[in-house]
């Protein structure tokens, strides 16, 4: 496949700095694959990017209609950015359905490049469309490249072995090649992967290569575009290695690396459930990395498998999602009374219960701060984005260790599957805490405590340790079953210390903008990103606001107090009915936090931010 | 410290009150179990009891070994926790009617089809204790309690046919009053490769007292229970001249002399279905002793090996691989 003349090359090649697209299409269309090869090719090309896909729970929806439209948004940029994009730039909708979703998202006189070979009377009607939205002047104001991808792939593939359908299956890479094009990148990473992809089968490497070939040299790219763009690589990544990340994929990573650091062989209770399968997978395919998973029958024996396990000396992990926590509350309190580590993950999505299991929400808050019977206080830490997934995952482990306790780590759907180039860590330098066994039986009291109140952890099978644990009350020191009024009292202390101890090992956090005035934004989870753009893009403008953002969620980190009271207000955008400013409004009632609450499945945008921001400043 | 071997059922005893009802078929059950641990020649470190909730369920206490008394149903999840992380470790579970099989019905299936190596004793005794005195899964239809003052209406579940139908690989019932048979199937079921399943039949003496007497009272067992013992003729009765033939799914009172041979290992569960269906209380003896006992893989091991294996191929691996993977790129 050489080529002899760039196509298309005498035409103009504008640069800019950031661009966002949207590929839609069928879910059986191949969009994701589509769009996270774009994403890797741009990633290589050195451009700061995100993504997030957005896809239907169904595996299959009927195939043309609109609850079958299945995204796939990436903004790469020359400069740092922090969300997926507002508004798509352009839009690739391989149906009609696709193109009705998604085009209400487009920005103003943006792209659309439509597959004119699904626009039939067929395909207009399973999208439940009366009229060709393409031609009855619905979508003036917007540009509109119409393509027949199909007859294209099948010209281009008239050779092929392949069926008409397998022939067809390969108008994904068609497109991809288009786009390839006008963003003048390189087709080499994809080419390789396809050769990876579809090892053994030579027919559908060659078809799938052709196709995308043939998209990248698409005879008339003349008349369609006027010109190609070229995005430049970002220069303000701090200088490393990079690899581009999803954030299930950082967090199956640091969990890993968070037992390594605690030196213990890690132990994953898991049953299946979205968005949080894909760890189990992902750390089902590390056997020889000390790794254990168990798929259990359900999500409380999951949790209770992981305790077992922590009781035995492993790391114990269970990851799940919103409806499983629910499930697993009454060993998280067990875990709590029993004073085992036990790293709990929430990957959370919209509720309540089965909700919207492939759409964003924090709605998870404080049914991990909270949800238990009794005084079952528990540590809560949240990441912000895919990479930072890998330290929070580390951090969770640490805490679990070092203070005997459950741990919630939350991520959620948009972090869990959006994606963004991840500088790798020196892994020298990840953080140590090596947990020591106790093995001494000189005056051993399964219930003594450090001056943190952490108790001892022993390995069963450690001679002359033999002890019992319980939910039942323990006797402190000796852990006896213990009814006695002032034990009681004394134990619900000693768990609540020693867990807002874990405050005194954590930083403050750090402020962005001015050290004080009318407006501070706090967030939490992945409503960072468009925090972040939101105040960053108004300081730029010269407005004064100030933005931070909370890793630990329980206990709070030191310095709040302090921090809060030098702004008139304090926003929380989160996307919820605002938990976490119900909890800082009982924890700082000095202050006087403002909720933004966002709860439709739907990330915040940086425009939801700024829009905020302004109307609160105008008042 | 070195280990604990040799060891006397003394050993066993924790320093813990124990704390049933005088006269509980609880006491029997522990001293017996005590005096079995004590004489399987494992360290006592390595003996580690976990167990629900429930009156039974304070097993683990009473025990100078390591223990979990976890929570209502869940100790098959928790079991299998620490014996697929510590696989060296001898893993016993207590649980009840009300923990194992109403609760707790989940974990035990599952526990049972795995064939996970930890031996469940199952206190039956027909009724939730703790709770005072409500029927359980096991209550007989019509028993009356406080919470079905005009008898109760539930089907209850027949243990070991649940067992048989979870793919149990060991499946047994013993008599809380019967010392000696309640050993040796402890001792079988410790020798087992795999789930033990034992149903104890248990007397609360509070809320269902003699609910197992027309079978399990002294006077009357010799009679009215037949001990299945793998590779044994179906013998039974004070004078061991009774016995039992099985014809196809059909079982008929025959002379000791005629009776059929225990048929343990067979890999159809019919057998030990047809021994299981027997009425308590009917005209045929109640069957006690070893229902089942086949060979199956183990979980564990099979999870174990697995990991190996794929070390084996593959090399223990390293983080830096993980992280340091796919397409990667240099910012100067």
């Amino acid at each position: 496949m050489t080529q002899t003349k760039e196509p298309g090359a005498e035409l103009p090649l504008q640069q800019q700095e950031e661009v966002v697209i949207r590929f839609a299409g069928d879910s059986g269309d191949g969009m994701q694959i589509t769009g996270n090869q774009f994403t890797n090719t741009s990633a290589l090309v050195g451009n700061d990017l995100a993504t997030l896909p957005d896809f239907p729970a169904e595996i299959r929806a009927p195939a043309g209609t609109r609850p079958g439209v299945s995204g796939f948004q990436i903004h790469f940029s020359s400069s740092d950015i922090h969300t997926p994009g507002d508004a798509p730039d352009v839009l690739v909708a391989m149906n009609p359905a696709a193109l009705v979703v998604n085009v209400m998202d487009l920005k103003p006189s943006g792209t659309i490049i439509a597959n004119t070979g699904n626009f039939k009377a067929g395909d207009l009607r399973k999208a439940k469309l009366d009229v060709n939205p393409l031609e009855d002047g619905s979508l003036d104001g917007f540009r509109v490249i119409q393509i027949d991808i199909n007859a294209r792939v099948a010209e281009a593939l008239k050779d092929s072995p392949l069926s008409t359908k397998d022939v067809q299956r390969c108008k994904n890479f068609y497109t991809l090649g288009l786009m390839y094009w006008l963003y003048s990148r390189p087709l080499e990473a994809t080419l390789k992967w396809l050769e990876a992809k579809f090892k053994n089968k030579p027919d559908l490497i060659e078809a799938n290569q052709k196709a995308l070939q043939a998209g990248y040299n698409a005879g008339d790219i003349h008349e369609m575009f006027q010109g190609r763009y070229e995005v430049p690589r970002c220069e303000m990544l701090p200088s490393g290695t990079y690899r581009n990340i999803m954030g299930n994929q950082a967090l199956g990573l640091g969990l890993v690396a968070g037992a390594r650091c605690a030196d213990l062989d890690m132990f994953l209770g898991a049953y299946p459930i979205t968005p949080a399968s894909d760890l189990l997978h992902q750390l089902a395919a590390y056997k020889n990395h000390g790794v254990i998973t168990f798929q259990a029958e359900d999500e409380i024996a999951a949790c209770c498998a992981a305790l077992g396990a922590s009781f035995t000396g492993h790391l114990g992990v269970t990851s799940t999602s919103g409806p499983g926590i629910a499930l697993k509350a009454e060993t998280i309190g067990l875990a709590i009374s029993v004073e085992l580590p036990l790293v709990i993950i929430d990957v959370q999505r919209a509720g309540p219960s089965t909700g919207m299991p492939t759409k964003v929400e924090q709605t998870d808050l404080l049914q991990c701060i909270f949800g238990r019977n009794g005084e079952a206080p528990a540590p809560v830490i949240a990441c912000a984005t895919p990479s930072d997934a890998f330290e929070c995952a580390i951090e969770a482990c640490r805490i679990a260790v070092e203070y005997m306790t459950p741990v919630f780590l939350l991520s959620d759907n948009y972090i869990a599957n959006g994606s963004e180039p991840w500088r790798l860590p020196d892994l020298d330098k990840l953080p140590k805490f090596k947990v020591e066994f106790e093995t001494n039986p000189e005056g051993f009291l399964p219930f003594s405590r450090d001056e943190r109140h952490v108790r001892p952890w022993v390995r069963p099978g450690t001679p002359g340790l033999e002890h019992r644990i319980g939910g039942l009350e323990k006797e402190n020191g000796t852990g006896n079953v213990s009814y006695d009024a002032d034990n009681h009292e004394l134990m619900c202390k000693l768990r609540l210390e020693k867990v807002m101890g874990i405050r005194d090992t954590i930083p403050t956090p750090v402020v962005q903008g001015p050290e004080s005035g009318d407006l501070l934004v706090i967030g939490w989870g992945s409503a960072k990103g468009a925090i972040q753009s939101g105040t960053d893009a108004l300081r730029a403008k010269g407005v004064k606001v100030a933005n931070t953002h909370l890793r630990h969620l329980w206990p709070l980190p030191h310095g709040l107090a302090e921090m809060f009271s030098r702004y008139k207000a304090v926003l929380v955008p989160e996307m919820n009915m605002g938990q976490l400013w119900r909890v800082l409004r009982s924890e700082y009632p000095e202050t006087n936090f403002l909720s933004y609450a966002k709860v439709q499945g739907k990330p915040f945008t940086q425009s939801d931010i700024v829009a905020r921001i302004e109307s609160i400043l105008e008042q | 410290m070195a280990t604990t071997t040799n060891l006397k059922k003394s050993d066993l005893k924790s320093d813990q009150e124990v704390r049933w009802c005088p006269g509980c078929g609880d006491y029997a059950i522990l001293g017996c179990v005590q005096g079995v641990l004590a004489g399987l020649g494992i360290p006592r470190e390595k003996l580690c009891m976990v167990s629900g909730i429930g009156c039974s369920s304070r097993f683990p206490y009473y025990m100078n070994t390591y223990g979990f008394h976890s929570i209502h149903g869940r100790a098959p999840a928790i079991a299998t926790g620490v014996k697929l992380a510590n696989p060296d470790l001898s893993v016993w579970l207590v649980t009840g009617d009300g923990d194992a099989l109403s609760i707790g019905g989940n974990h035990i299936i599952h526990m049972l089809r795995r064939n996970v190596d930890v031996k469940i004793l199952l206190f039956n005794n027909e009724i939730y204790g703790l709770t005072k005195g409500q029927y359980s899964p096991t209550s007989r239809v019509g028993l009356r309690t406080k919470a079905s003052p005009y008898g109760s209406i539930d089907q209850p579940f027949d243990p070991i046919g649940l067992a048989l139908g979870a793919g149990a690989t060991f499946v047994a019932r013993t008599i809380d009053t019967h010392m000696k048979h309640m050993a040796g199937v402890l001792e079988a079921a410790a020798k087992h490769k795999g789930t033990a399943f034992i149903e104890i039949f248990q007397n609360c003496v509070i809320f269902n007292d003699k609910v197992f007497d027309e079978v399990a009272d002294k006077k009357v067992r010799d009679d009215r229970t037949i001990d299945l013992q793998p590779g044994e003729p179906l013998v039974y009765g004070v004078n061991g001249d009774k016995g039992l033939r099985m014809d196809g799914f059909g079982l008929t009172s025959v002379a000791a002399a005629d009776a059929s041979v225990w048929n343990s290992t067979t890999p159809s569960k019919a057998p030990a279905t047809v021994m299981a269906e027997i009425p308590r209380g009917g005209d045929l003896p109640t069957p006690i002793g070893i229902f089942r006992q086949v060979d199956v893989p183990l979980f564990e091991e099979g999870v174990h090996n697995q990991i190996r294996q794929v070390t084996e191929q593959k090399g223990k691996g390293s983080l830096k691989d993980l992280v340091y993977a796919g397409d990667m790129w240099d910012v100067k």
